[in-house]
């Protein structure tokens, strides 16, 4: 082949870039496996070290000899997590807590959900009440306690009704933000094209208010968590065993390893929360173009 | 107020203002935005409002599409309206076809008859291909096409335009401009535009009305004899506008007095 021919022939040219690329290209299951690996490194990789570096600083304040009797040290502690990992009863109280969370956010998101909608779309109900659901949400929860132990006597009931009184305000509100906030230009357009009344709605508003009611879920969550441990450490039910209860008890019987095992679960137990309520905004501002695609 | 008759769809729709006033505010801090307006856009005429910032083009605007009502005066539409903001005013969590399907839904269109029908409008604004992709991974000129492709969903008789194309940059404008001309060729669409833009009023309008600022006023009007397709660039096209311009440059002086 004369040396010209490279240049005139295109086609040849063509064929060639295409062998190259193919050395060049790996195969897009194995590539994506290979991203997805680097990306969970990534986030992996500071926890660990961060996981590491508090461990290291609580076994040298432990190997200081600081109240020496009482302080437990990490091996110790996590030790005796994973004896009660082992046993039924850590498991069971889980369940039973995790139980009590799921029912009392349910009651809260449906409750703050109804009175959201209907504040948001009355007037002179919003005019009554509206400042009364900010006041509730900035009321410590706890406060509650004495009312609803009165009210429902040493029971679940009681629990329950106060993770609805700490969590329906905040959610209540994200909705009535969210509502709030539609943006009036939306509003012109979906009333141009003839969405009215329910439709306008349920087409428009209610996914308009999405990421605000996101965000008082979460905020709701916080409170109903909180609100939860609280009431288990104040109404603590016999034969019923909760986080609550076997924190009580180790107080009682001055486990000191034992309660600090079950705060690291209830810690694990609300990072995971957390972390789900932190995908879901995320995918949804993805969705909607409100954030960077990382 | 308001007459709207939507029988009279079938011969195209038209727009009537007669001595429309629209003040906002009351007493002593009330703001007269347009004063005695009269108007007439017959069906199928392309009109063209143009003025400067304060001359009440947009409240205009919001008038015929019934979003406000006048203070005085009548204000009368027949036939369908449907209205293109200077955003396009997309629904983020829709994809560019649920956009388009929204309007259909909202007029009634069936669940089997509105995907294909959104397609075919989605191509008519050279969008095809582009349905499942949401707005913000659209560019500023896809959304407007997708917002014309909704407003185009509407079957409206009368379309109203505040600005479209205000917020993009000088060459996909140009293109929007070609692309309204054709989508209009094939229809019987009455159109009231809004801009600032003399040249873009020249290119697009059969007629332009000038309208003068606070209080907003039909000053003058002129038709505009030049043969489609123009081009913005084009000398007559360059020649009315300097013509609209110096009109417009007399009013604003006026105003400033």
């Amino acid at each position: 082949m004369a040396p010209g021919d490279e240049r005139t022939s295109l086609p040849a040219y063509a064929e060639r870039l295409a062998w190259l690329e193919a050395q060049d290209a790996v195969p897009p299951q194995e590539a994506r496996v290979r991203r997805l690996a680097v990306r969970f490194w990534a986030a992996l990789w500071p926890k660990v070290l961060a996981i590491a570096i508090v461990l290291a600083v609580w076994e040298v304040i432990h190997a200081s000899g600081w109240k020496k009797l009482i302080f437990p040290g990490p091996g110790g502690t996590l030790a005796n997590l994973w004896d009660q990992l082992r046993t039924g009863l850590l498991w069971h109280a889980i369940g039973t807590t995790a139980e009590r969370a799921v029912i009392g956010f349910g009651l809260a998101v449906l409750i703050g959900a109804v009175i959201g909608g209907l504040v948001s779309r009355i007037a002179p109900l919003r005019a009554a009440v509206g400042s009364l659901i900010t006041g509730l949400q900035t009321m410590p929860s706890i406060a509650w306690f004495p009312f609803a132990i009165i009210l429902f006597g040493i029971t679940t009931t009681a629990i329950l009704f106060v993770i609805v009184m700490g969590a329906a305000p905040s959610i209540a509100n994200g909705l009535i933000a969210g509502v709030d906030y539609t943006p009036p230009l939306l509003l012109r357009a979906g009333k141009m094209m003839g969405l009215r009344g329910l439709s306008l709605y349920r087409y428009l508003i209610l996914p308009a208010s999405l990421p605000a009611f996101v965000a008082g879920l979460r905020q709701g969550w916080a409170f109903a968590w909180r609100s939860l441990m609280a009431g288990e450490l104040l109404v603590i039910i016999a034969n019923q065993p909760s986080l609550g209860v076997l924190l009580s008890t180790d107080q009682d019987q001055a486990d000191m390893q034992s309660a600090t095992a079950i705060i690291i679960v209830i810690l694990l137990l609300g990072i995971l929360v957390h972390t789900l309520f932190s995908t879901a905004d995320r995918s949804i501002r993805r969705r909607w173009g409100l954030a960077g695609t990382e | 107020m308001t007459v709207t008759d939507r029988a009279a769809s079938v011969v195209g729709g038209s727009v009537q203002l007669t001595r429309v006033s629209k003040v906002f505010g009351r007493g002593g801090t009330a703001v007269r935005a347009l004063d005695q307006i009269s108007l007439e856009v017959p069906p199928g005429e392309f009109t063209c409002l143009i003025g400067a910032s304060g001359c009440g083009k947009s409240t205009l605007l919001s008038l015929v599409a019934g979003l406000e009502q006048s203070t005085s005066g009548t204000v009368s539409v027949s036939g369908r309206v449907a209205i293109m903001f200077q955003e396009p005013a997309l629904f983020p969590w829709l994809t560019a076809a649920g956009n388009v399907e929204l309007a259909l839904r909202a007029r009634g269109i069936g669940r089997a008859d509105r995907r294909p029908q959104a397609a075919e409008l989605l191509d008519t604004v050279h969008l095809s291909g582009f349905g499942g992709k949401r707005p913000h991974e659209l560019s500023g000129g896809m959304r407007q096409r997708v917002a014309l492709a909704r407003a185009l969903a509407q079957d409206a008789d009368v379309l109203l335009m505040d600005e479209p194309f205000g917020a993009l940059d000088a060459m996909t404008r140009d293109l929007l401009h070609d692309e309204l001309d054709r989508v209009r060729a094939g229809r019987q669409l009455t159109i009231l535009f809004v801009t600032h833009n003399v040249r873009e009023a020249v290119r697009l309008g059969d007629r332009v009305v000038v309208l003068s600022s606070r209080p907003g006023r039909v000053v003058d009007e002129f038709a505009v004899p030049i043969e489609r397709p123009r081009r913005i660039d084009s000398a007559p096209v360059a020649e009315l506008a300097a013509k609209i311009t110096d009109r417009l440059r007399e009013e604003m002086s006026h105003g400033a007095r």
